[in-house]
């Protein structure tokens, strides 16, 4: 029997970047594949050809035997092809279970009633998904593994032959990863081909029938999950590493001035309680970080530092108090915060993205800066003439920091800066950090929940937890009092 | 909520007929405006179509009322019957308007909006240029019109106004009204779930164009005359852009509420000279501003407060 999904040797160039080159590999029914890959690897890309939202330069994408690369989206989609976003966008004004109905419409123009029978298989999807209690709740009421769960009925609601899954569990607890291994393995027992789009082979090596592995668009490895992790290509490209830490002498950074002073910080978001009583300290030159899983407050509390929200509390700056201060006098002040988000301008080119963050510096400065920031991220000078947008998620994140560097910051913040990505991206963005940290002056306060890679540079270590600092003290001393309880 | 869905069908029943018998109410003077407001809301009504749910923005509603109009015009001087040409110049606007959506859907952000802004353009020059057959900038006068009594005038723009409106909302809410709202939200995801959004915003398009060159035929039929001024000028676009957008987004009700309320006020300020445009233009860009969701995001929120 040919395989369910086959894909022949495709190619996708966008400009003078190949993002896919000659990627062979099928998928059988009642399979799931793992697609795995660091960022920039083409996996992402892999999968847009497969569902048409890009069109392949060159190769085929056999399904069920029929060509269809090249075809657009829709007429993919409902040859069997069904796609489950990482990202979702559902309609706000509609219920959930609307939302689940509008996947299972056919692509008529002509049909102004739904039959009844969508109404009941809706509620049916629904339900197997685990979102029967809230199906007729607006999406923006939902919490996030709720809305991830839209996502997944949307997909079931088609009824593929073929489902293409992007980083299933990013962002989900351990809890909700087990019940979400359960709905993807569901697929696998209705007999359809699962591909599974993801970081590392960690995170689905219990799932996944067989592993492929890219790096830079091209298949570096293939077999069982076992057989990837060993593979020594996989190894070199993904880096593991063990916590190490480097502080500095705890007395000569409490010798030097604190510079920022968080004292009994509250937010509260509506009901929900973001951060109680938090309180904080930065000396000048120090380099400090939070850790805390997705939800502890981390942005919020730099967001309350930054001014971007409202809180009780006392926040104080150099000696001043930072209260009734704008967010742009305080970002002028030296204060200048990396959000997670980024935050870059996708259609502007790497240097003019670097060009507004040294707006308000002297030419002749920015300039200096300019040059000293290529030399601490060479790939942005490779890539400065390139559009933002077009940049991969590593070299995104290499941007913004750089960007938020150009600002000449007194105290640089840091939200997040591995979010999404793979581990060979963070060793080098971890390099760029460790070399900041040594041959400049500048105060970092980094939040992360990725302790292997906030605890090396910091000197100190706050946890937060459900809103709260639950531990605070030197780096060497995390993993033995806090490291185990905090996983 | 619940209590508030109960009682809207009959609120519009009663409000619908408080409009019907309100000819013999008011002076034959409002009776006219309300008239004119009527066809406009129909315009509205079709721009929030597109702009509420399939998420274009269209800046040329008027090349779309303005070929319905010429085209019923031309009809009426060689003595086609009325109905028949208010017909034709609705097919007309669909297919001038499918000839414009078919190739500027294809591009992205804002230049579908540009191309029918551009339309726009393209269309007035036409009907300049051929000033032998179009009247030109000084117009055309037709021979027929829908009645010569006020009020009979008023019903037929009433009816017209319901009749359409209840056609788009239903649309709207139907599972095509469903798909678009996706389609102008997310066209990727949409695509994803095998949907065909081109064919869908196309269909939109047609829709609208169908109403609003439907509406502005009977305008024509109302006034007696067609001219640029009063059917294509940039001017009376952004009009209907604003009513819309006063009214509030992705509800079509909205849409012909903004059309009135516009409409009226214009009327009813005009004691007050040259400041009566400019305290409209006022009122409209404070509402856009501090409730961007227009007069129905306001009534919803206190619709949900009680």
């Amino acid at each position: 029997m040919s395989p369910l999904l086959d894909v022949q040797r495709v190619t996708k160039r966008f400009g003078g970047l190949v993002a896919v080159k000659e990627l062979s590999f099928h998928v059988e029914a009642g399979e799931i594949l793992g697609l795995i890959g660091p960022n920039g690897s083409g996996k992402s890309t892999a999968m847009k050809l497969i569902m048409g939202i890009e069109r392949p330069n060159s190769g085929r994408v056999l399904l069920g035997g029929q060509d269809v690369a090249g075809q657009p989206t829709h007429r993919i989609a409902r040859q069997g092809v069904g796609i489950v976003f990482q990202h979702s966008r559902p309609l706000h004004r509609q219920t959930v279970l609307e939302n689940i109905k509008l996947a299972l419409l056919p692509d008529s123009l002509l049909r102004l009633a739904a039959d009844k029978s969508v109404n009941d298989r809706a509620c049916a999807i629904a339900e197997s998904v685990g979102l029967g209690a809230v199906m007729h709740r607006r999406p923006n009421t939902l919490p996030f593994a709720d809305l991830r769960r839209l996502e997944l009925a949307k997909a079931i609601a088609r009824d593929p032959k073929v489902v293409l899954v992007d980083e299933p569990f990013a962002g989900l607890t351990a809890a909700e990863v087990g019940i979400f291994s359960g709905l993807i393995d569901g697929f696998r027992r209705e007999g359809r081909a699962v591909l599974l789009v993801d970081h590392n082979v960690k995170g689905v090596a219990a799932l996944v029938d067989r592993v492929l592995a890219m790096y830079l668009g091209e298949r570096i490895a293939e077999g069982s999950a076992e057989e990837v992790m060993r593979d020594p290509t996989v190894r070199a490209v993904y880096l593991g590493g063990s916590i190490e830490t480097h502080a500095r002498d705890a007395a000569v950074i409490d010798a030097t001035p604190v510079l920022l002073e968080v004292a009994d910080v509250s937010v509260l978001y509506g009901k929900a309680q973001a951060l109680e009583r938090v309180s904080l300290r930065v000396h000048e030159g120090e380099f400090v970080s939070v850790v805390g899983l997705n939800g502890a407050g981390k942005t919020t509390l730099f967001n309350a530092i930054s001014g971007l929200v409202r809180y009780d509390g006392r926040i104080e700056w150099a000696g001043g108090s930072l209260a009734g201060r704008s967010p742009a006098a305080i970002a002028r002040g030296g204060i200048v915060q990396c959000a997670e988000t980024r935050e870059l301008f996708g259609d502007m080119s790497v240097r003019e993205n670097l060009d507004l963050g040294g707006q308000h510096q002297p030419p002749a400065e920015s300039r200096d800066r300019l040059a000293w920031l290529f030399e601490l991220f060479p790939i942005l000078k490779e890539r400065a003439r390139q559009a933002a947008r077009t940049l991969s998620g590593g070299e995104q994140q290499m941007l913004a920091i750089a960007r938020a560097l150009m600002m000449n910051p007194r105290l640089l913040i840091l939200d997040e800066p591995t979010l999404g990505l793979a581990p060979v991206i963070l060793e080098q963005l971890s390099k760029a950090l460790e070399r900041l940290r040594r041959t400049t002056a500048i105060t970092v306060l980094l939040g992360e929940q990725n302790v292997t890679f906030a605890l090396p540079h910091a000197d100190r270590v706050y946890v937060l937890e459900h809103a709260r600092i639950v531990w605070q003290g030197d780096p060497a001393l995390f993993a033995k009092e806090a490291g185990a309880g905090y996983l | 909520m619940a209590a508030v869905r109960r009682w809207r069908p009959w609120a519009l029943v009663v409000l619908l007929v408080l409009l019907a018998v309100l000819p013999w109410g008011v002076s034959a003077y409002i009776v006219g405006v309300l008239t004119v407001a009527y066809y406009f809301a129909v315009y509205a009504m079709s721009w929030d179509l597109l702009f509420g749910f399939a998420g274009e923005v269209n800046f040329g509603p008027t090349f779309l009322i303005g070929l319905g109009a010429y085209a019923a015009s031309l009809l009426d001087i060689h003595r086609w019957p009325v109905p028949l040409c208010v017909l034709v110049g609705a097919a007309a606007a669909v297919v001038g308007g499918a000839a414009l959506a078919v190739p500027a859907l294809r591009l992205r952000g804002p230049y579908f909006g540009l191309v029918t802004l551009v339309a726009v353009l393209v269309l007035q020059q036409v009907i300049v240029i051929f000033a032998g057959i179009t009247g030109g900038e000084i117009g055309l006068s037709v021979p027929d019109v829908l009645a010569v009594d006020a009020n009979p005038n008023y019903w037929y723009a009433l009816a017209f106004m319901v009749a359409s409106g209840g056609i788009l909302v239903t649309l709207s809410r139907s599972p095509v009204g469903l798909i678009l709202q996706a389609s102008g939200q997310d066209a990727t995801e949409t695509a994803a779930l095998g949907f065909n959004v081109a064919k869908h915003k196309v269909a939109a398009f047609c829709v609208s164009a169908f109403f609003s060159g439907l509406s502005g035929a009977m305008v024509v039929f109302y006034e007696g005359t067609v001219s640029v001024g009063s059917v294509i000028d940039l001017a009376l676009g952004v009009q209907v852009i604003i009513a819309a957008v006063l009214g509030g987004r992705r509800t079509i009700y909205g849409a012909a509420l903004g059309a009135i309320f516009l409409i009226l006020a214009n009327e009813l300020l005009r004691p007050l000279g040259q400041l009566n445009t400019f305290v409209v233009a006022a009122v409209a860009l404070i509402v856009i501003l501090f409730f961007p969701n227009g007069f129905m995001g306001i009534l919803g929120r206190a619709g949900e407060r009680s």
